[in-house]
């Protein structure tokens, strides 16, 4: 080949290394709104870790002395009805929600993944009898399917996590199906199979990193919906039991008093709002980010 | 002989309609030998190549009839673990468009050390270290294993994708237009190169394409595909001193000569026939100047007009008489 006239350090500025999520990095760092929204969570997420040194009391640390006190210096967001203090749990309650969004959204985006995966490259009979099963699952709304589901488990966090998992997989399967279709048509995978890859080795190595894009959108938005559902779950009594510190389960629990302690509901109300308006503001970030066709 | 393709028939079937791409083909290549397989859009020669990998995709497409031997083995017979060990290995495919046929999110290097790691008992390093030593020999710096291919030019990518073809030293390697996507200049340099490492390599190769330069520049033996059949067949000399053939002889007035000062180029009357409705007799009979009667109601059969040069047209041997 012709000789290259640079030296090396030259060079490394002609070829620019930046890797595709470097690229992504920086669509996403000029949206503000996707920064905030990021922002918002790393302190849910730092709250939630280090819960244990921050909280002042321990979340189901009683004072009969001292129900339903006022927001206060002592206590930040008042008490409830045990006395218990509101903002260590919201704090405690961060990890429960938090857990119950990314551990469910996991399971929908593997099984789901997998399953919509599967369903698009194989096609013909497998797709139908896949997509088939999808579609009457699609049938059923979401979140009756995690109540019948969660009702048949019985209450616990791990049987919570399971129902929203599985009452939000068929998304992910379609999404994970679209995605694939496209990309298997490609040239490159064409160019794989000639090379002698298997089946297995295609699907992981070469189509899903290809149909990241989406998927990564979607389970953005669907931890938000997660903790949203598995919120309405704890306070319609199918999740998560009291004493625990779930901010669905505390609404409920505050709901009789509503009338003349407005701060029992308030907050957990509040924290789920700035967590679902969080990450939703930054899935959608994200999602203008990872489309090239906005590149500027 | 080492690679032959034998009676090969490839349609493929929507909607009611069968549509003939590759109609009972006969190709044999040799050990260190290029064949080109010229023909226009829409004659069958990636239906072919495809056929060749076992890689016609199903449904639509159907391997209707024909076997294709590998040193006497039918890879259309093949357990799908042993296509597997086939593919890329002993036989490997240049694509058309280096653009596409690179997976954008797994770096060049990555991507020849699969190729190795999946046919050869090699370690991650010794992978690293070949791949390494392949984009060497194709002009490209090792340092550049980890980058991706969109830091890559269209011409660095044919010659990756060339790379990955020859990793595993192939016997047999199909080059599916290799150079249509690139531009003039890069074009022979790509050319130059496949000749070269065809060479040194030792390997034998099926060259796909519709430009008759591509084929004078590397091939030996040349097919002429029409309308999924092959129409002449011959070493380059016979074929390109004295097509036989019709629409060989129509196809060579449709490049530009450079000694010979003409205005305009010939063009071929009409397109080729829609594949489900296939012409009785000689496919190209409805755009044939010189047909004779006996054209529309019977097909022409192989006629050897020369050693090893064989035409499919009543011109030549029994229908000569008949004329």
């Amino acid at each position: 080949m012709s000789e290259n006239p640079l030296p090396l350090e030259k060079e490394n500025e002609v070829y620019s290394r930046k890797s595709w999520w470097g690229e992504v990095w920086g669509r996403l760092y000029l949206n503000k709104m996707a920064m905030a929204g990021l922002a918002i969570l790393i302190i849910l997420v730092l709250a939630a870790i280090f819960a244990d040194a921050i909280a002042p009391f321990g979340y189901d640390d009683q004072n009969l002395n001292e129900t339903f006190l006022r927001p206060s210096l002592s206590h930040l967001f008042g008490t409830d009805n045990f006395g218990r203090d509101i903002f260590s749990r919201i704090l405690y309650g961060a990890r429960i929600s938090l857990t119950v969004g990314l551990f469910s959204v996991s399971i929908s985006v593997v099984a789901g993944g997998l399953l919509g995966a599967v369903s698009a490259y194989y096609g013909h009979m497998t797709d139908n009898v896949i997509m088939r099963l999808v579609d009457v699952f699609l049938a059923i709304p979401g979140i009756l399917l995690s109540i019948s589901i969660a009702s048949a488990l019985g209450p616990g966090l791990m049987n919570m996590m399971i129902a929203v998992g599985i009452g939000s997989l068929p998304t992910y399967a379609r999404v994970t199906r679209a995605a694939v279709l496209s990309i298997k048509e490609q040239e490159f995978i064409e160019a794989a199979v000639s090379v002698g890859a298997s089946n297995f080795r295609v699907i992981l190595r070469h189509i899903l990193p290809n149909c990241l894009a989406p998927i990564i959108v979607q389970a953005t938005l669907g931890v938000a919906s997660a903790i949203l559902v598995a919120a309405s779950m704890s306070f319609i009594g199918l999740g998560l039991e009291p004493p625990t510190p779930e901010w669905g389960a505390m609404l409920s629990v505050g709901r009789p008093f509503i009338r003349d302690h407005w701060h029992i509901v308030t907050f957990p109300g509040i924290m789920i709002m700035f967590t679902i308006f969080a990450l939703n503001v930054f899935g959608d970030g994200l999602r203008d980010a990872l489309d090239p066709r906005l590149k500027r | 002989m080492f690679f032959e393709i034998k009676d090969l028939s490839i349609h493929y079937s929507t909607g009611g309609n069968t549509f003939k791409a590759v109609n009972h083909i006969d190709l044999s290549v040799e050990k260190g030998q290029t064949i080109g397989l010229v023909g226009e859009t829409g004659a069958g020669k990636t239906s072919t190549a495809l056929g060749i990998m076992n890689l016609v995709p199903n449904p639509p497409g159907r391997i209707v009839s024909g076997e294709i031997l590998l040193e006497g083995k039918d890879i259309l017979k093949m357990s799908k673990i042993e296509t597997r060990r086939v593919r890329g290995n002993r036989i490997s495919m240049i694509f058309q468009d280096p653009m596409t046929s690179l997976n954008p999110t797994i770096t060049v290097g990555e991507q020849l050390s699969e190729v190795i790691r999946v046919h050869q008992k090699a370690s991650k390093i010794e992978a690293t270290l070949k791949a390494k030593e392949m984009l060497e020999t194709v002009g490209i710096s090792g340092d550049r294993y980890g980058e991706y291919p969109h830091q890559f030019s269209g011409g660095m990518k044919q010659r990756v994708v060339i790379s990955m073809a020859l990793a595993c030293n192939p016997e047999l390697l199909i080059a599916d237009e290799p150079t249509t996507a690139l531009d003039v200049t890069i074009q022979a340099q790509v050319l130059e190169l496949m000749k070269k490492l065809k060479n040194d390599f030792d390997a034998s190769m099926l060259m796909i394409t519709h430009d008759l330069g591509v084929v004078a520049e590397i091939c030996d033996s040349v097919a002429i595909m029409y309308a999924g059949e092959i129409i002449e067949f011959g070493s380059l000399e016979d074929i390109f001193d004295s097509p036989s053939h019709p629409y060989t002889v129509l196809l060579f007035g449709c490049v530009p000569d450079i000694d010979s000062d003409v205005k305009r180029l010939t063009p071929i009357e009409g397109l080729m026939p829609d594949p489900s409705r296939l012409p009785e007799g000689c496919h190209f009979y409805p755009r044939c100047p010189k047909r004779i009667p006996i054209c529309a109601g019977e097909a022409p059969v192989n006629v050897e007009i020369g050693d090893g040069h064989k035409v499919k047209c009543f011109l030549f041997g029994k229908g000569a008489a008949l004329n």
